[in-house]
């Protein structure tokens, strides 16, 4: 028999495998070796210290915009915004990382903090008008990343800076780099944020499973009706769910500017970080484990993908078309449902 | 600068800027109203802008002036079939809409630079040998003082976006096929008892938005920037979006609300010669349309209220 787990486990497994083997289509008809293609993404990602060290610099943002779209999936909201608060967390992060002077057991978390307030604020202007007055946050949000994104280069350019189009850099005492990981890894640019996001991973686990909060925001998820009749408060879970998640996207910022970079550019375009976390979530089923598996595979193929133009001479995008059609795969999970049932009954 | 130069600056940069937005916000508004959600935008348009462009670098010696006309046409058909994705995930497959036009947004991406790596061997195409230029509309610019401010030295594609609105507000409000469509978007139960087929008019909505999202990436891509790379389309189709909501879901309105938002645009370019708007920051000027399309639907602009059933996959038998 499927049971409800199974179905649940298979789809977003027979997606990436679908995904993975339209890839292979792609670059055959393009005249290219989709082994030699592979073998090249798998080289770039696990082919030694330093790349290994780059996948897991990548997967640490993944898993925070994985979890804070997650989060606010299991309350029944879309947070397409997590691009936005990754840029003002990254943006606050750095700001108390380089104006502020303090010993480092006060100033990272202060620096980290300061992230995750400002990626709550950015989720609570679209938590509190889709409480207050059923505004969609679907356009909210999208509507915040841009906000988000041309506000915080201006402050770049006139407030951090005098016109310049990056930073300063951070000082010591508000990095998440250490030496000792980058010289393990042949000086890329892992941190420990790693921890961080693993560790957060388990307290979200915690927050939805074994919490009452987290109990109703599922229940605000499932059916708002019922949970108001029920006596629970949709209106505040909902803001609670953004604010919560709208955090979480600003740590993964917050990574991006204490760890990987150490400042912040002024961006021309956005990171995709946000982006990614949808696509993240949706492959993880939307829980905390199922998203930091996830979140390993797509930081996988993200930075295999780099790998894959001198080792194969295939372009890196080839990737994004993947992603692309594994999103379409799980969006459509329906269908794969349908399929399985259908061969299960010519199979008897 | 006298009142009348500014407005003769403003008034054609802020036309050139809409006619993109326009094509797709009316996109958006065919798919919308249907009951299909279309985060897609984005990514019809740059699907549009890469066909337009590619069509354009292959074929400029073979139809010369007419070249970038054809782009058009060519960006039209292609953005219409690649939409059919988006229909079959969000129509056929039930996948939620959203999370389909967020792929949608990625595979357009992902196969235009991809395709352009392929073909051109770099990131970028090279940049286009035939593309729009502006022009004096014959007989109308010769009116005085409007005719200088309205019909010099524009894009004929501007006022054909004009025209594709008054044209939609005629299909959408005054054709059976439109008083369909919009049915489909608000029950699609009641719809679908009075024999109209909810999938088929949801199918078709989503291809007119792909035809004229593609439309809108072409015309940007040949009148603004000429050449295709990853940051060719850098938020316009979700600017057209903005624009869908913000018009009310009407073919009209949403035009407004792309020439407002081509018209601030326009002020953050050319606000360093304009007196009083000089001295205000240009973020503000950049990030106007998003926050007024935010305050629009928190209703301090007039409620916008969105179709029915939109986000809703439509199940034959079930209520």
């Amino acid at each position: 028999m499927f049971t409800n787990r199974m179905f649940n486990i298979l789809v977003p497994v027979i997606s990436v495998l679908l995904g993975l083997l339209a890839g292979a289509i792609i670059m055959l008809s393009f005249g290219y070796n989709p082994i030699s293609g592979y073998i090249a993404l798998w080289n770039g990602a696990f082919g030694d210290w330093y790349f290994f060290g780059e996948t897991i610099r990548q997967v640490t943002p993944y898993i925070f915009t994985g979890l804070a779209v997650a989060f606010a999936f299991r309350s029944g909201l879309f947070n397409i915004g997590a691009e936005g608060q990754v840029l003002v967390g990254w943006l606050a992060a750095v700001w108390i990382g380089t104006t502020v002077d303090a010993p480092m057991f006060i100033h990272l978390p202060l620096a980290i903090l300061a992230a995750f307030l400002a990626g709550a604020f950015w989720g609570f202007i679209p938590g509190i008008l889709k409480a207050k007055l059923g505004v969609h946050e679907v356009i909210v949000t999208i509507m915040l990343n841009y906000i988000a994104l041309y506000s915080t280069n201006a402050i770049i350019r006139s407030v951090l800076t005098d016109r310049e189009d990056t930073t300063d850099k951070i000082s010591e005492s508000a990095s998440l780099s250490a030496d000792w990981i980058m010289q393990l890894t042949a000086y890329s640019r892992m941190h420990y944020g790693i921890l961080l996001a693993l560790l957060v991973a388990v307290l979200i686990w915690f927050l939805i499973d074994k919490t009452t909060l987290g109990y109703e925001i599922r229940s605000v998820g499932y059916n708002q009706h019922a949970s108001r009749y029920a006596g629970m408060n949709v209106g505040k879970n909902i803001i609670f769910a953004m604010v919560i998640s709208g955090g979480i996207a600003g740590l993964g910022g917050a990574m991006e500017g204490l760890g990987t970079f150490g400042y912040m550019p002024a961006h021309s375009g956005f990171t995709n970080i946000g982006f990614d976390g949808i696509a993240v979530a949706l492959l993880g089923g939307n829980t905390a484990l199922g998203v930091v598996i996830a979140a390993f595979l797509f930081g996988t193929l993200k930075i295999g993908a780099l790998n894959m133009p001198t080792g194969a001479g295939v372009p890196s995008e080839l990737v994004e078309i993947v992603i692309a059609l594994i999103i379409f795969f799980v969006a459509s999970s329906f269908v794969i449902r349908w399929m399985l049932l259908r061969l299960k009954k010519e199979g008897k | 600068m006298s009142f009348l130069d500014i407005l003769q600056s403003i008034v054609p940069i802020a036309l050139f800027y809409s006619a993109p937005l326009i094509f797709t916000a009316l996109g958006g508004v065919f798919s919308e109203r249907s009951g299909v959600v279309n985060i897609g935008l984005e990514g019809l348009m740059v699907m549009g802008a890469f066909v337009g462009i590619v069509f354009n670098l292959t074929f400029a010696d073979t139809f010369g002036a007419a070249t970038p006309w054809i782009s058009v046409l060519v960006a039209m058909v292609v953005s219409a079939v690649f939409s059919l994705l988006h229909a079959v995930a969000s129509v056929s497959f039930r996948a939620d809409q959203v999370v389909s036009g967020v792929a949608i947004n990625f595979l357009a991406l992902g196969l235009g630079v991809f395709l352009t790596k392929q073909w051109y061997g770099k990131g970028q195409t090279d940049m286009v040998s035939q593309p729009f230029y502006s022009q004096n509309i014959p007989l109308l610019s010769d009116i005085p003082i409007l005719g200088s401010i309205f019909f010099e030295g524009v894009y004929l594609t501007s006022y054909i976006a004009i025209i594709f609105a008054i044209i939609a507000w005629f299909i959408l409000y005054k054709t059976s096929f439109g008083m369909r469509l919009t049915s489909v978007g608000q029950h699609p139960m009641a719809a679908d008892t009075n024999g109209i087929n909810v999938y088929a008019m949801r199918y078709v909505a989503v291809m007119i938005s792909g035809a004229l999202g593609g439309i809108g990436g072409s015309v940007f891509a040949l009148t603004i920037a000429l050449n295709f790379s990853q940051s060719t389309i850098v938020g316009q189709g979700f600017m057209s979006l903005a624009a869908v909501i913000f018009g009310k879901w009407h073919p009209l309105g949403a035009m407004g609300a792309a020439l407002f938002f081509g018209f601030a645009q326009s002020l953050s370019v050319i606000s360093s010669g304009v007196p009083l708007l000089e001295d205000i920051p240009k973020v503000y000027l950049t990030i106007a349309p998003y926050v007024l399309t935010i305050l629009a639907l928190a209703g301090f602009i007039g409620r916008s209220e969105a179709p029915k059933a939109n986000n809703q996959p439509y199940i034959k038998g079930t209520r």
